[in-house]
């Protein structure tokens, strides 16, 4: 389904340029071995800038929780709806969160709990977005 | 130049602080709400959020006995709440003569434009709390205690211009809202996949809030000042809330507080001061505001309920009070999936973790022996976020007419918003 466009910007540019080679990539921190998602200047942790990096994840998660939009004031996608939103967390980090309509699964029949897998889709303007599916 | 926000920082925002060190020295002496509408016209100036302002503001004034000469400050949220009126190049509505040619005035009212349109001469502070009525609430009582000014308006005008509320044509989105917006992920699906997470953790559904908000409608036709005593004086059922459309399910329409216009306005002052004043002082004990972050991309029931157990925690501390102690509770309701983190963070009448929507099949009414959010609440009024710190000053005071409660009423707490953004202030008869 159509989706609005994210305009990357020097901090997140990496995370949209990988999206756009079907690499799902987050933020870490070398000093705390954390994630953090989405991207900040610094750790939210320890507060440096200096040990940031973006590190490669497995594209594999679990959904934790869902809604089903049946009034969005948002127009490109009020042709859709009514439609999932399903918040999905990461295999390697459970606190990390990230978000989905679930192709591929019915409105408001989600498994939750279940297990998914990234794929990558196209806004209008081109840069792609992460997007989740139910596997196995 | 334009009066600034109060920093997040001079707003107590964590536990510890121990009590409030203005304790029973401020006071609320004034209360005063302007008629409410749906919408406005978009054509009665008269009827301006802006004027409103100004007659909510002169209610406040005549409640407390006082003229505008004696308000030495002025502190406003002044934001409204619906859609900007113009630029006319993108809602092709211009802007009108002085003094409605820019927002203010239009869509919500700063301290300055009150000061100015109204006249208060002798206002020489004044200050703005950035979410609502209740940011503005906590600032207000800070400012007084700290002295900056001794007897001040605080005010809110919510604006709601015609036309259909917050729609969003973007195709783009940069900055924070990036991460949300391509799946229209916004406050309404968090609220509402929040109350998913509350209902698996503790086994409850959906249907068993339709008490509390058929209640909360019932309190509000007790409310004369409330939105639908004055237009819509209905009387809905389990069946119309079980029926009622599906916003964002599991959020139903009857979840969600109805976008009026209308203003409010308190007095505030010193505790000394407000003792010569016309209303029996309601006295401020504490005030407190929850600004929390989140680990990742959205919020988490574990967070949204350690917000609320944080926000409690600091009312309490700060005022001194225990869940014993508390008499009136009018948490937040624009939202009624999320009222339930506060009633059982606050542990009112004994009420624990997952009970919530247990306790809303009891006895809730105002003449019952748990009458909780007296007010009616914004889902039982129109959407302010003011009604519950009103009926707060009108149950200490003895003047909630058909919803004063039974039980003893000397202390009191509102607030708003949401768990992880929001304010409150909590109120004795006593100031000791």
């Amino acid at each position: 389904m159509p989706k609005q466009s994210p305009i990357p910007d020097e901090l997140d540019r990496p995370f949209w340029a990988a999206c756009n080679e079907g690499r799902l990539v987050i933020q870490h921190c070398t000093r705390c071995d954390r994630l953090q998602h989405p991207p900040e200047p610094t750790c939210a942790q320890c507060g440096s800038a200096d040990n940031l990096e973006w590190r490669q994840v497995s594209g594999r998660g679990r959904i934790y929780s869902y809604a089903v939009m049946y009034d969005t004031p948002v127009t490109v996608l009020q042709a859709d709806q009514p439609f999932n939103i399903v918040v999905i967390t990461l295999e390697e980090d459970p606190g990390i969160q990230m978000l989905s309509h679930l192709p591929g699964t019915t409105v408001d029949q989600v498994p939750w709990g279940a297990s998914v897998q990234v794929e990558f889709e196209t806004t209008p303007n081109g840069q792609k977005v992460p997007e989740w599916r139910v596997v196995g | 130049m334009a009066t600034e926000y109060w920093p997040n920082s001079r707003l107590r925002t964590k536990t510890g602080l121990g009590v409030w060190e203005h304790r029973g020295k401020v006071a609320v002496a004034g209360i005063g709400f302007a008629p409410t509408m749906r919408r406005w016209d978009g054509e009665d100036l008269s009827t301006s959020v802006g004027a409103l302002t100004i007659v909510a503001a002169q209610k406040a004034l005549d409640d407390a006995g006082i003229s505008k000469g004696e308000i030495d400050g002025v502190v406003a949220c002044p934001i409204g709440m619906g859609d900007n009126w113009g630029p006319e190049s993108v809602t092709g509505r211009p802007y009108f003569a002085p003094p409605y040619d820019t927002e203010d005035g239009l869509i919500g009212t700063s301290a300055d434009w009150l000061v100015k349109n109204m006249g208060l001469w002798n206002a020489k502070s004044t200050f703005h709390g950035a979410a609502c009525f209740n940011t503005a609430m906590s600032v207000g009582a800070q400012v007084v205690g700290d002295g900056l000014a001794n007897t001040i308006l605080v005010i809110r005008g919510m604006g709601n211009p015609p036309g259909r509320y917050h729609q969003a044509p973007d195709t783009n989105y940069s900055g924070p809202r990036q991460w949300s917006a391509p799946f229209d992920w916004r406050l309404e699906p968090l609220i509402a996949y929040g109350f998913d997470q509350y209902c698996r953790k503790y086994g409850k559904t959906h249907d068993m809030v339709a008490p509390f908000v058929l209640n909360q409608r019932r309190n509000g036709l007790l409310m004369p000042e409330g939105y639908y005593a004055q237009h819509r004086p209905e009387t809905p059922t389990k069946e119309d809330y079980l029926a009622a459309r599906w916003v964002v399910k599991p959020m139903c329409i009857m979840d969600m507080d109805l976008p009026i216009q209308t203003a409010v306005a308190f007095v505030v002052t010193t505790g000394e001061r407000a003792r010569g004043m016309k209303q029996k002082p309601v006295y401020i004990l504490t005030h407190c505001s929850q600004r929390g972050v989140v680990r990742s991309t959205t919020e988490t029931l574990d967070e949204t309920e350690a917000f609320a157990a944080n926000i409690a925690g600091m009312c309490y501390e700060g005022s001194g009070l225990t869940a014993r102690e508390l008499d009136v509770f009018n948490p937040y309701d624009g939202y009624t999936l999320f009222t339930q983190y506060y009633l059982e963070a606050f542990g009112w009448h004994g009420v624990k973790r997952g009970e919530a929507l247990d306790f809303y099949a009891g006895d809730i009414r105002v003449e019952g022996p748990h009458p909780f959010s007296s007010s009616g609440g914004n889902n039982g009024n129109g959407r302010t976020r003011s009604w519950g710190q009103y009926d707060c000053i009108q149950q200490l005071r003895g003047q909630a007419g058909r919803r004063q409660v039974r039980i003893k009423a000397e202390t009191a707490i509102a607030g708003a918003f949401t768990p992880g953004t929001s304010d409150w202030t909590v109120y004795s008869t006593s100031p000791d």
